[in-house]
């Protein structure tokens, strides 16, 4: 429209305005479908037998943009950051007014080796610190119930409130925010509170998250952290949602992972589709567990793989976001604007990092972690160039912590809120990602919900064909990865830096120091509050983590609450679908 | 081995639970015709050992991501004391280039790391299961 058909007010029939405006506007639509034309000419000339780009989400994708695929409704697709329909960000100053927060996760050795790494990580610029015990911890064990050789390798060597204070010994837990990686049924969240309570410090200053607490993840996908039945998950987690919400105002009690799922092979839409689903049981639980949606939807949070696929990942996020803010009006009758801040953490994606030419990684991390924080995301863990190749080595943690400096201290990357917002490219991808996700949600409600899905192998099948299907357009050369199907350096010899294994006498000391402390525990009280745990487990009417919190106040191993819950619960086998 | 196809026992010994790499592989032996066993993660030795014996399997492969690896030597002297000697055995995953002069003393007979086409695997896996099969002859 012209600026004088504009002006003049609205224009009554037969208006000699209106015909010379929309002679314009006529004249306008030719001009653009003549210049389109020649520039398809033009482009098919230069670009033979033009095949069908797609994205991992398997979404095609054009040579070129136009106002044809976005036709600029701002108000309605773009709006304000922190406003409906919160595309562009869910605070209004996002980057421009803080960073993201900097967390590494990182365990390995005893919990002083690790907490010595923190440290040095909070010296270099991280922000929050994370609580990462290794394998044995999340497959619920303690340390002198499996094979030595295990512990310390990925994680730190650790299961009592003892070894949870080493861990965060001289790091003001009151003023750093803490993720802990921390499964169903949360004794590492449980241990926090205690060490707060030992170090005199009120619980409504602790901040953190209990990252890994989205259970369905660990069913379908990272069944590394799987530790209950489903049913018992199911339970354990709305009380701990309910103690947390009650007593310990500013932790994120659950974060709901699409991570895990994208990890295992699921595509960006399935994945960020798969966390919604799980985000709605969740919230229909609470709901059902008599708590009012905007008491506890202000502190869900959620987690994210971040992968190279750059357009395609920012796209996601913002579809996300907007869809979250939908999903929490309509579906759950939310009013607080807090309910709709989709807030997520993002790590950058392992399983694309290749062995071979492992420094190339470090460019593969950078991308990734661009396309997260052009996303919008709230908090960013960097993956290590050497990832593919073992543990982490000091050196690449390092370089993975200074990618995030120089990505915020160099690059004016939080300059402009949501600086793609506007792109034709951009709102049509994101457009097109939302109907997917949409989509592939549609189809998990038709299935009777996340649970009945997960529960029928439904969510575990999507994942393994696309998984597969990825596979198989790498191995026939379609998907191309440096390195691997291409630019393969011949003879290549890979020069692995000496790998850092647990000192075994560190090891031996610290399985010494779990026999002391179970020996100089008061039994009775150890055996009371075990009781008192599988009483709760068995009367719905109780809270279950309010009898972990308290078993760990009597020193209680993490171990041993594990297996009381899951001698009362049920043992969590995930099923697997190939 | 017209008589039939070889058969593959997948597992993953230890703790860890990320099993993206075992699946794939499993789902491209079965489309290659092998007649696959996929036991899911955290197996017991002994429990993998029982299995390999009343399957009969030609090639046992064993994914790791997160160090379970460092437990081959005991799944191999626990297979041979068991008479299963001549199974194959495979390792695929995050495999560190230092573990590798041990572990194949240890006589694992391959070590396929990230980025490994499946079509190799699957090639090299049904020659093991030849020679498996040749050697039981010979025998």
């Amino acid at each position: 429209m012209s600026e004088s058909a504009r002006h003049k007010g609205p224009a009554g029939s037969g208006a000699p305005q209106f015909a010379e405006a929309k002679e314009e506007f006529d004249e306008a639509k030719e001009e653009f479908a003549a210049a389109k034309e020649k520039w398809r000419r033009e482009f098919d000339k230069r670009v033979d037998g033009d095949a069908a780009v797609r994205n991992q989400s398997r979404i095609e994708v054009k040579p070129i943009y136009t106002p044809e695929d976005w036709n600029g409704g701002y108000m309605n697709d773009l709006g304000f950051p922190g406003q409906m329909p919160m595309t562009r960000g869910i605070y209004p100053s996002m980057h421009r007014g803080k960073a993201w927060t900097q967390r590494q996760l990182v365990g390995l050795g005893t919990p002083e080796d690790t907490n010595l790494r923190q440290k040095e990580l909070l010296r270099a610029g991280a922000t929050g610190v994370s609580i990462g015990p290794g394998n044995v911890h999340f497959r619920g064990y303690d340390i002198d119930e499996v094979e030595p050789e295990l512990l310390g390798t990925c994680g730190a060597a650790m299961c009592t409130v003892e070894d949870t204070d080493l861990y965060l010994k001289d790091i003001p837990i009151d003023q750093v925010s803490i993720g802990a990686n921390d499964p169903s049924p949360f004794t590492i969240a449980a241990q926090v509170l205690t060490v707060a309570k030992q170090r005199g410090i009120p619980w409504h200053k602790l901040t953190g998250t209990s990252n890994q607490s989205d259970y369905i993840s660990h069913f379908v996908a990272n069944h590394m952290f799987y530790r209950l039945s489903l049913k018992g998950a199911r339970r354990v987690l709305v009380d701990h949602i309910w103690f947390m919400n009650e007593n310990v105002p500013n932790w994120n009690p659950l974060s709901i992972v699409g991570m895990h799922m994208q990890q295992a092979g699921a595509t960006p839409a399935q994945a960020m589709a798969f966390a919604l689903s799980s985000a709605i049981l969740h919230a229909g639980d609470c709901m059902e567990r008599g708590m009012a949606p905007d008491t506890f939807l202000p502190r869900f949070t959620f987690f994210f793989d971040v992968s190279i696929s750059l357009f395609e990942e920012i796209a996601k996020f913002r579809a996300g976001r907007r869809l979250w803010a939908r999903i929490v009006t309509e579906r759950f009758g939310s009013e607080d604007p807090r309910s709709r801040r989709f807030k997520f953490h993002a790590q950058t994606s392992g399983s694309e990092l290749t062995r071979t030419q492992p420094l190339n990684n470090i460019t593969r991390v950078t991308v990734q972690a661009i396309a997260g924080i052009l996303g919008g995301l709230q908090s960013l863990h960097t993956d290590s160039y050497d990832e593919a190749l073992s543990v982490p080595t000091q050196e690449a943690a390092r370089i993975a912590v200074n990618t995030q400096n120089i990505l915020r201290e160099e690059a004016h990357l939080m300059d402009v809120i949501d600086p793609l917002g506007g792109s034709y490219y951009v709102e049509s991808m994101t457009k097109s990602m939302e109907e997917e996700i949409e989509a592939i949600i549609a189809q998990i409600d038709d299935a009777g919900g996340m649970f009945a899905a997960v529960e029928a192998g439904m969510v575990q099948a999507m994942i393994g064909e696309s998984a597969l299907a990825h596979q198989k357009r790498i191995d026939a050369g379609e998907d191309r990865v440096i390195g691997v199907n291409v630019y393969q350096l011949e003879d290549e010899v890979i020069d692995q830096k000496p790998l850092e294994r647990p000192d075994p006498q560190k090891i031996q000391a610290q399985l010494a120091r779990f026999a002391v402390y179970k020996e100089k525990r008061d039994r009775d009280a150890v055996s009371r509050a075990l009781d008192d745990l599988a009483a709760a487990a068995n009367d719905p009417s109780r809270n279950v983590f309010a009898e972990i919190v308290a078993a760990s106040e009597n020193a209680v191993t993490h171990g041993e609450i594990v297996a009381c819950l899951r001698r009362e619960l049920g043992f969590g086998k995930p099923l697997v679908v190939i | 081995m017209s008589e039939r196809p070889p058969r593959v026992l997948v597992t993953k010994i230890g703790l860890d639970g990320h099993d993206r790499g075992s699946r794939i592989v499993c789902a491209a032996l079965r489309d290659a015709g092998m007649e696959v066993i996929y036991t899911g993660p955290w197996q017991e030795i002994p429990d993998v050992v029982k299995i390999a014996a009343e399957e009969d399997v030609d090639v046992i492969g064993v994914s790791s991501l997160a160090s379970d690896h460092l437990l081959m030597p005991k799944l191999m002297e626990a297979l041979r004391e068991a008479d299963l000697g001549h199974v194959a055995v495979v390792l695929g995953g995050t495999i560190p280039e230092s573990d590798e002069k041990w572990l194949r003393e240890a006589r694992v007979e391959r070590i396929f790391h990230p980025g490994t086409p499946l079509p190799e695997i699957v090639k090299s896996i049904g020659q093991l299961a030849l020679e498996v099969r040749a050697r039981d002859t010979l025998a």
